[in-house]
């Protein structure tokens, strides 16, 4: 097991089998894409509230989630960097910030879209906006700090404290945000065991999430590969991969 | 534990160092053993990696590969103990220009393990500050600012010295100063690690000789 | 063994003395504080109403930003005249160093702005009983912002251009004292219990005291390396 681990922390080594899995990780999020989206547009039926508008849910809220779970795994791959001093999950950590971003940037503009046929405005100070806003805010940070400094280890580093800081962080500052604004519609399917929510609907919206999962892995692979090869690009691995 | 710790216990030693800088390799494989009363000057060219590895000496740089060991311990795995045991002088000054000379010293004093049997008056007056130990230090030179730095080393017992570029701006007088300063700490059973493109006139005790390549 | 409490005591004499030395810059912020807050009358004019009702929003944002403005300080000089690199060599606990540093920060930066606030309560007509509520906020709040600033000095603290990446970095944290306190300092001048926000503001407190040593002096390793 541990001998699987270093070898997979060796970037030539990921390097190869990231490339052999990329493919059947790409076929996977389309056809999961596919699967969410005729559930979730075509077969799900419309909300006896908010008709068709509420649909927008089957992207807004697996965003949501990612917001967060990036969050965590970018955080978490930082201190294996840190800790064990193990580069390639320096490589993911930054691979994931962007990534992260978009994901709560998705969540903000899907999130207001929603608003505004059910509160009327493109932007209500609801507790979910506002938390997903200031997320937002801690990734920018995070990406700003990263490029701010130029060597990569230091860059890493420094970055990976921030994560930290930003890991303890956030549920205070959600907390505060609900305490804050307590209009909030609450979370309606982590409650487990009886979710409030229709079938025919948690199963599209279940389906997307898992898309979202899949998807988020498949770019990190992506752009993990890209960066190591930036990294390494002095060794002689490289220079063969760029040859052929 | 190896056969180094049991032989060896007042070794001050690097293990295969490897240096990363902005992603260039400055040095890889680097090692040595200094024992007590040895004194070690690195050469080289500018940008090879003198500071870089002095900074891993005190521990200030994470080295990217291999370890720095003190009395056969890793140094990371006992870094109070260690600190404890060593003094830097560095590019930086690390004065107080607002500060007089005294004021800094005192602070260096009850920041590290101070030795007891020098008065920050007698350690001042040793390293040619005497009558200047009350004024601001933004009003002395550059020269006599370096010598503030320096008689850190006359207040602080420490075992190790890590000298970066001590003759920065120091006339005649203050190298001969920093020449005995060594030869004595030598004498003491002190290690010494110092960068400098000047010749090291010691006598007194062998100058060992570390050359980094470009 | 070298004295921890003789090293900390030690350093929070220096830090106050060089900031007595300063006492210029030491005013800096506190003026910013009483002009920040005496602008929005100007904006939004003069109507008593108005102004109570956004007095304690902006008091506290404004605190907010006087501590952001102060906080290089914290490690700034120490960092360009390698002062740090010292403090870092020395055999002492850093996070303990750097705590000492922060109170001494605090002393300089934070406690002028409790002493200057009901002033500037009395300017935006904030009602008599919420002066109590305001002091409170202020003194469990300004050391929560100092110490959690400490953090993100430390990271930016090697970069040129670090001001402005400072404050994106830092004030995303700010927001739970924000919300606790201003809420703290409205609900009071209506007469509501304000309990449940002086008991949030003090876990904030002390967390941030027991983490954000911790957190800066890795930092600090970070960015002098």
């Amino acid at each position: 097991m541990w001998t699987f681990f270093h070898k997979l922390a060796s970037p030539k080594y990921f390097y190869d089998i990231s490339g052999r899995l990329l493919p059947w990780f790409g076929a996977a999020t389309l056809l999961l894409m596919l699967a969410g989206l005729y559930q979730g547009l075509l077969v799900a039926p419309a909300d006896y509230q908010q008709g068709e508008s509420y649909r927008i849910m089957f992207i807004h809220v697996p965003a949501a989630w990612m917001s967060m779970f990036v969050y965590m795994v970018m955080a978490g791959a930082g201190i294996i960097g840190l800790v064990w001093k193990i580069k390639l999950a320096d490589v993911v950590a930054a691979s994931c910030a962007p990534l992260g971003a978009s994901f709560t940037f998705l969540a903000l503009v899907t999130g207001s879209l929603w608003g505004k046929p059910m509160w009327g405005a493109w932007w209500v100070w609801d507790a979910r906006l506002t938390s997903e806003l200031i997320l937002l805010f801690l990734y920018l940070g995070y990406i700003a700090l990263q490029s701010a400094i130029d060597d990569t280890r230091t860059a890493a580093r420094a970055s990976t404290v921030l994560a930290l800081v930003g890991v303890v962080n956030i549920p205070i500052i959600h907390y505060s945000v609900v305490w804050w604004n307590t209009l909030h519609q609450g979370a309606t399917v982590t409650k487990m065991g009886a979710p409030s929510i229709a079938t025919s609907m948690l199963i599209p919206l279940l389906l997307m999430a898992l898309a979202f999962k899949v998807y988020f892995f498949t770019v990190v692979l992506l752009r993990a590969r890209n960066e190591v090869l930036k990294r390494e690009s002095g060794s002689g691995w490289v220079k063969d991969v760029l040859m052929h | 534990m190896d056969s180094t710790t049991a032989n060896a216990p007042d070794r001050f030693e690097a293990l295969d160092l490897h240096c990363v800088r902005h992603d260039r390799t400055l040095f890889a494989g680097l090692s040595f053993s200094l024992a007590p009363g040895q004194i070690l000057q690195i050469e080289g060219p500018n940008g090879s990696g003198k500071t870089s590895l002095l900074r891993m000496l005190c521990g200030l740089l994470q080295p990217a590969q291999g370890e720095v060991r003190w009395r056969g311990l890793d140094i990371q795995a006992q870094r109070a103990e260690f600190l404890a045991d060593v003094a830097y002088v560095g590019h930086l000054q690390g004065i107080k220009e607002d500060l007089t000379p005294r004021e800094n010293l005192r602070m260096v004093q009850s920041l590290g393990r101070a030795r007891t049997s020098i008065s920050l008056d007698q350690a001042l007056a040793q390293v040619g500050l005497y009558g200047f130990e009350d004024l601001p230090s933004r009003t002395l030179s550059a020269g006599q600012r370096r010598r503030v730095a320096l008689a850190r080393l006359l207040v602080l017992d420490a075992r190790v010295w890590v000298l970066d570029e001590p003759f920065t701006a120091l006339d005649r007088a203050g190298k001969a100063l920093i020449e005995s300063l060594l030869e004595m700490h030598s004498r003491n059973d002190g290690i010494a690690v110092l960068t400098t493109h000047q010749p090291v006139g010691l006598t007194q005790c062998a100058l060992l000789s570390l050359q980094l390549a470009a | 063994m070298p004295n921890l409490a003789l090293a900390c005591t030690a350093l929070l004499r220096r830090d106050l003395t060089l900031a007595l030395r300063h006492r210029g810059e030491m005013a800096n912020p506190l003026l910013f504080f009483v002009l920040v807050v005496s602008l929005f009358p100007l904006g939004l004019g003069p109507e008593s109403h108005t102004l109570q009702t956004i007095a304690p929003g902006v008091i506290w944002v404004a605190a907010l930003l006087a501590a952001l403005l102060s906080l290089e300080g914290i490690f700034r000089s120490d960092f360009e005249d390698g002062s740090l690199e010292q403090l870092l060599l020395s055999p002492h606990p850093a996070a303990l160093l750097v705590l000492t540093k922060v109170i001494a920060h605090w002393l300089v930066s934070g406690l002028p702005l409790i002493l200057v606030a009901p002033l500037l309560g009395v300017l935006l007509h904030l009602p008599q009983a919420a002066m109590g509520a305001l002091l409170a906020t202020l003194t469990l709040g300004t050391p929560v912002l100092s110490l959690i600033g400490a953090i993100g000095v430390a990271l930016t603290v090697g970069l040129r251009r670090g001001g402005v990446l400072l404050s994106l970095l830092v004030l995303p944290l700010y927001v739970p004292v924000l919300i606790f306190a201003s809420s703290a300092v409205s609900d009071a001048g209506i007469g509501l219990a304000i309990t449940a926000q002086l008991y949030f503001l003090g876990a904030l407190l002390a967390l941030a005291l027991t983490l954000a040593p911790l957190a800066a002096a890795a930092a600090l390793r970070i960015s002098v390396s």
